[in-house]
């Protein structure tokens, strides 16, 4: 509730408005059996032919009304409900990319790309839902009973069979929805099971098939397939106690209804018409009642999806950026660490231990050591992607955290692992390096990331729309692009993340020659699994467990006969495609 | 309805097809249709019940309690049969619902099993999962619930409309000239609302393709400072979807609040007509108009059942054809019935004027000749996506050859079953697949009967036996979906253990290993050393001492298989494959 109460301001005129009209219209509702009975007492009674025609008039006109009411409050809720909702949601991007990796990396994609789309939804419906009909059907349901207790307000009024048949319906419809809800999620997680037996057989089809698997596989579905249609079964047979079991006991009450009503018009203490109003009043509890069921189910569904968008809303970036940028002192090292550790939050061990080094500008660092030695992290940490732990790391002569985010920004530019492009032109993808780059930057970044055959391939060139995560791009076609795309930037300092792994090892070596000679003479750190992409380094740190275990260049830590010398071994020196 | 089929694609014979499914439900849905009957006059007789007792209480002094006594022991008894009927039905119904369910998704699996693998490889993972499981869904319950609603609605509104022309005629010319007001009035706004609706899924989708791809990417999007600039896109986009959702949303739900009004309108007409015909002295009582009002308030409730049962029975035929199409998708043609099923090779391979392409116009694989003895190697060697699994497709005969013969110890492959030529193969590909279930159960998936110790034995001969006990459970370690939280190493070792407790005389294997760590590569290594030793071996080869000990060398390129021969026989021909030798060996200096 709390999440969606600020953007409710907004839209606080409607939010009242809405429901307001749905109250008038159900009062409207109410008095539909009260007309009735006086044309049945009067108009009837006393056979005026000219009052029965106006009540019935009357009829017609409340229905009017209450339609012109209802569309309104429709119109209202409406009107908020997708109001608030985007307001919510249009928040709740902006929140997410200012969140720092540490957050995004605990919140999940999968987790928050739902909470936008699915979860916001949810909660569109329900205040929809809420609007129109949280007030109006407690509102039908208490006023139908109200109205019974002034059509007969004799000593021992019959409406006392109102005031206790509400409470029971009200037991029996919540107490099957209730009752029932957790039947439907174990059958949902039963579904889950099917559903992934059928994507298990699709995605493993070439294994099953080749070790013969297809019978047992069979059976295991059909195991899955048959636990799913008991619980279905017990969850319907459930489920389907609402209709009968309310349908008793609204005609059951009808039934004593008319009995004690028959006794009172014996005594003269009400009429028949009052009698005709008393049950038709009972008919309208029912349908209410049911209404008022589904929507707590949908508002409980809405506000669970509001909490969950506020634990989101809730997780802030914990990192700082000074108001006041430092300024770089580009005589100084280009990037230096000292004593630097870093672990993930909730990691036992650190992923980076101790690590010092001084790079100075203009020189090539080559970084190598197996999957999870903490080659990625390294490089994180020098634009400040995470913040290190302990120990401190300086960019030309300041801590990194003496510069503002945009200063970091155009002193850094970053080829993450993975190579990730966005939906839109090649140029556009190219430009988020630098929104003013000139054709002559962009083709110079494009020449010197070995790009030149890719654009020419395409018909559009450079104006080649680019699919939803690159996917009319192969991978190294993807790599080499958001190689480009960084040297756009002419950053002082270029880091790649083993960004070259997919490239044949010509195409990696053109590459490496390209990059020493731009003309700006950046500073660049290449983290690689290969030694073939870093042999030229001026310098190579080999982590493992992230630690410095190695240090040198590429002869000297052949000659070593250490680890690096047993990677270069074990990668073949080179290989073949 | 016959013009609306044509639109939703649901062809003539869909219907037959689906009355196929149910045939094995027809006294349930006997009992159900009967059920459903009783339960609907009975529902229709107790609002005339109500109308008589009230009719017998007239005034002071003036009550007939004997009457009214029997008429509600009646009515009581009513209720609580058409409670039972109605719940008989439900039960029945789910049964049949979710029985047909059940039926149709396994044989929609039994079929998946064996349908041809260019199906399965042309066909999204995700449409496939969507048919057999959400096009069920929607397509039985559709049908059924459909056909319930549009059986009890009808016998409603007959039953109703014979009781109303008991009651009175002019009451009930009165309610069937009002009543079709209503649903003409719902058809409108679906018809108008639509193209909203549309609209609105259209504009969500697009800014649902902006958040997924702005957070799945939010690294990236960071490096760059982009993300103001993507809030604004996304704001732009919301605000759009605002402005369509208010008015899909608004106008469908006018439906209500008008088919209330109409219904308030029939409402009141019963009421004058009802009330005119007293005053004038005719047939009509207090308690009959009663009996008359609470006709008219759900005399358009089942109309607008029926009209949105055919929706639903559209919607659920056009789902019921996408399951059939794939359960009548032709399977692979059956092993012969003289086919091999017991078969232990020496492996010793024959490959003769072999012909194969996936589409007639694009030729692949051309008079294609390969032989082998056994314990012999041979090295598939060329770019990435160069058709190494197009190699594999036809060894393993996951396609079939257009021409030419693949023989096993000189038996054509044609003449084993498919399941005792894979038996022969062992196959480690660089896409490590696991399923779902224990370490013990993926270890054994080639030959479920075996032993704790064998097992073990060749886990240790894999080299996985010391992660695997490191492991929470050791052995019984679930692993989830695809392998979960093993590394890519660590699940090459176990494809390795797989093989290597299956032991097939002949093998492929994928070398390459660019996604695993030194420490474990080196590991991988000597359990392929290990495996290939006396096995007959295709080898998709990363490494030059691979390849140049191998006793012939594919050289594969653009699917196609360009040259062949041992190393030196293909470095004197000074060809493509000598090219990349020299390149390759150029930079290694």
């Amino acid at each position: 509730m709390k999440t969606i109460l600020p953007y409710i301001k907004k839209y606080r005129a409607q939010s009242l408005l809405a429901p307001l009209f749905k109250m008038l219209e159900a009062l409207l509702e109410l008095f539909v059996p009260l007309v009735v009975k006086d044309i049945i007492d009067i108009g009837i009674g006393n056979s005026d032919k000219a009052y029965t025609l106006k009540m019935c008039g009357l009829l017609g006109a409340l229905a009017l009304v209450g339609l012109v009411f209802s569309i309104t409050a429709q119109y209202f809720a409406a009107y908020a409900a997708t109001g608030i909702t985007k307001g919510l949601k249009s928040a709740l991007f902006s929140h997410v990319m200012s969140l720092g990796y540490t957050e995004a990396d605990t919140l999940g994609t999968s987790a928050l790309i739902t909470r936008i789309t699915g979860d916001a939804d949810k909660v569109q419906n329900g205040i929809n839902l809420a609007l129109r009909l949280l007030l109006r059907s407690p509102f039908v349901v208490f006023g139908a009973v109200i109205m019974a207790f002034t059509v007969d307000t004799s000593k021992g009024t019959s409406a006392l069979i109102f005031a206790g048949a509400v409470p029971i319906l009200a037991l029996a419809v919540f107490g099957i929805m209730l009752g029932s809800m957790p039947l439907y999620t174990r059958v949902q997680r039963s579904l889950d099971r099917v559903t992934g037996n059928v994507r298990q057989h699709l995605t493993g089809v070439r294994v099953l098939r080749a070790f013969g698997r297809e019978e047992s596989e069979k059976a295991s579905f059909g195991d899955a397939s048959d636990e799913l249609n008991r619980l279905q079964r017990i969850a319907g047979r459930v489920s389907s106690l609402m209709n009968p079991i309310t349908y008793v006991l609204i005609n059951g009450a009808t039934v004593l209804l008319i009995y004690t009503g028959a006794l009172k018009v014996d005594g003269g203490l009400l009429t028949q018409g009052a009698v005709v109003a008393l049950y038709n009043y009972m008919a309208q509890i029912l349908v209410e009642l049911i209404k008022l069921a589904d929507l707590i189910i949908n508002i409980s569904k809405a506000l669970a999806s509001a909490k969950r968008i506020g634990d989101v809303f809730s997780a802030e970036n914990s990192q700082q950026y000074p108001a006041e940028s430092a300024v770089p002192d580009f005589s100084a090292p280009a990037i230096e660490m000292k004593n630097v550790t870093f672990s993930y939050k909730n990691a036992g061990a650190p992923s980076l231990a101790d690590i010092s080094f001084s790079l100075p500008a203009g020189k090539k660092l080559g970084i190598t050591g197996s999957t999870g030695s903490g080659k990625s992290t390294f490089v994180n940490l020098i634009p400040r992607f995470y913040d290190c732990t302990n120990g401190e790391v300086r960019i030309f002569g300041h801590n990194a955290r003496e510069y503002s985010r945009e200063a970091l920004d155009s002193l850094v530019a970053v080829v993450p692992q993975k190579a990730v492009l966005f939906k839109g032109t090649i140029r556009e993808n190219l430009l988020w390096g630098n929104e003013n780059a000139s054709e002559r930057d962009i083709a110079d970044a494009v020449s010197a990331a070995q790009c030149t055959d890719i654009i020419a391939a395409k018909k559009g060139g450079l104006d080649e729309q680019i699919e939803q995560n690159g996917a009319n791009l192969s991978g190294g076609q993807r790599q080499r692009l958001t190689i480009a795309r960084a040297l756009v930037k002419k950053s002082p300092i270029i880091l790649l993340d083993d960004s070259a792994s997919a490239l044949d090892f010509a195409t990696d070596a053109r590459l490496n020659g390209a990059l020493s000679e731009l003309p700006w003479h950046p500073t660049v750190i290449t983290v690689s699994l290969r030694t073939g992409s870093i042999k030229n380094a001026d310098e190579i740190i080999v982590l493992e467990d992230g630690a410095a275990v190695e240090k040198g260049t590429h002869d000297g830590l052949i000659a070593k006969g250490g680890v690096y010398a047993e990677i270069n071994a074990a990668s073949g020196g080179e290989s073949i495609g | 309805m016959a013009d609306s089929k044509k639109k939703k694609n649901a062809p003539a014979g869909t219907v037959k097809k689906v009355m196929n499914f149910i045939s094995g439900y027809k006294l349930p849905l006997l009992l159900s249709l009967l059920t459903a009957a009783v339960g609907v006059v009975l529902n229709i007789l107790i609002p005339l019940f109500f109308g008589n007792a009230i009719d017998l209480i007239i005034g002071k002094g003036n009550v007939d309690f004997g009457g009214i006594k029997a008429i509600l022991i009646k009515t009581a008894v009513a209720v609580i049969i058409c409670a039972v009927s109605t719940w008989v039905m439900s039960t029945l119904n789910n049964r049949i619902t979710y029985g047909v369910v059940k039926d149709i998704r396994t044989r929609a699996f039994d079929r998946i099993t064996v349908l041809p693998l260019s199906y399965l490889d042309s066909h999204p993972t995700g449409d496939t999962v969507n048919r057999v499981i959400n096009d069920v869904d929607t397509f039985a319950d559709g049908l059924l619930m459909g056909f319930t609603q549009f059986f009890t609605g009808i016998l409603t509104i007959i039953g109703t409309l014979i009781m109303l022309i008991r009651l009175n005629l002019f009451v009930a010319l009165a309610v069937v000239c009002l009543t079709p007001l209503s649903l003409f009035v719902a058809r409108f706004i679906a018809k108008h609302s639509y193209d909203y609706f549309k609209a609105q899924s259209e504009q969500k989708a697009a800014a649902a393709a902006t958040a997924d791809e702005s957070f799945s990417n939010i690294k990236t999007v960071k490096a760059f400072g982009r993300e103001k600039i993507l809030s604004e896109k996304y704001d732009r986009e919301s605000e759009k979807v605002r402005r369509t959702s208010l008015k899909a949303i608004f106008f469908s739900s006018i439906t209500n609040p008008s088919t209330r009004f109409v219904n308030s309108i029939v409402y009141a007409a019963v009421a004058l007509t009802g009330a005119l015909n007293i005053l004038s002295g005719g047939t009509m009582t207090v308690g009959l108009l009663s009996s008359a009002l609470s006709y008219a308030n759900r005399y358009t409730k089942p109309f607008n059942e029926i009209s949105s049962v055919f929706a639903e029975l559209q919607n659920a035929l056009a789902c019921a054809a996408r399951v059939i199409d794939l359960i009548e998708e032709p399977a692979e043609a059956p092993d012969k019935k003289d086919a091999l099923a017991e078969f232990e090779p020496l492996g010793n391979m024959d490959i003769d004027g072999v012909y194969f392409s996936y589409t007639p116009d694009t030729p692949l694989i051309e008079d294609f000749n390969l032989h082998v003895r056994k314990g012999e190697r041979v090295a598939i060697v060329g770019p990435t996506g160069c058709g190494k699994t197009t190699f594999i497709n036809l060894l393993m005969r996951f396609y079939d050859v257009n021409s030419g013969t693949i023989s096993i110890d000189g038996i054509n492959e044609h003449d084993l079953t498919r399941h005792a030529l894979r038996s022969s193969f062992g196959m480690v590909l660089q896409e490590t697949w696991l399923k779902t279930g224990t370490v013990r159960e993926n270890i054994a998936m080639g030959k479920p009967d075996a032993t704790d110790a064998e097992i073990e034995d060749a886990a240790r001969r894999a080299h996985a036996h010391s992660f695997i006990k490191r492991l929470p459970n050791g052995y019984d370690t679930v692993i989830g979906e695809d392998g979960g939280n093993l590394s890519q190493g660590q699940k090459q070792l176990m494809c390795i253990a797989r093989v290597m407790l299956m032991s097939p005389p002949i093998l492929i294997l994928d070398e390459a290993t660019s996604s695993i760590d030194t420490r474990t590569e080196i590991k991988v290594q000597k359990a392929f050393a290990e495996l290939l030793q006396n096995r007959t071996s295709f080898v998709v080869a990363h490494r030059l001492s691979t390849i140049v000990n191998s006793d012939v060398i594919l050289v594969m390129n653009k699917g196609r298989i360009i040259e062949q021969g041992t190393h030196r026989e293909l470095l004197e021909k000074n060809g493509f494959y000598a090219r990349l030798w020299n390149a390759a060996n150029t930079t290694a200096q």
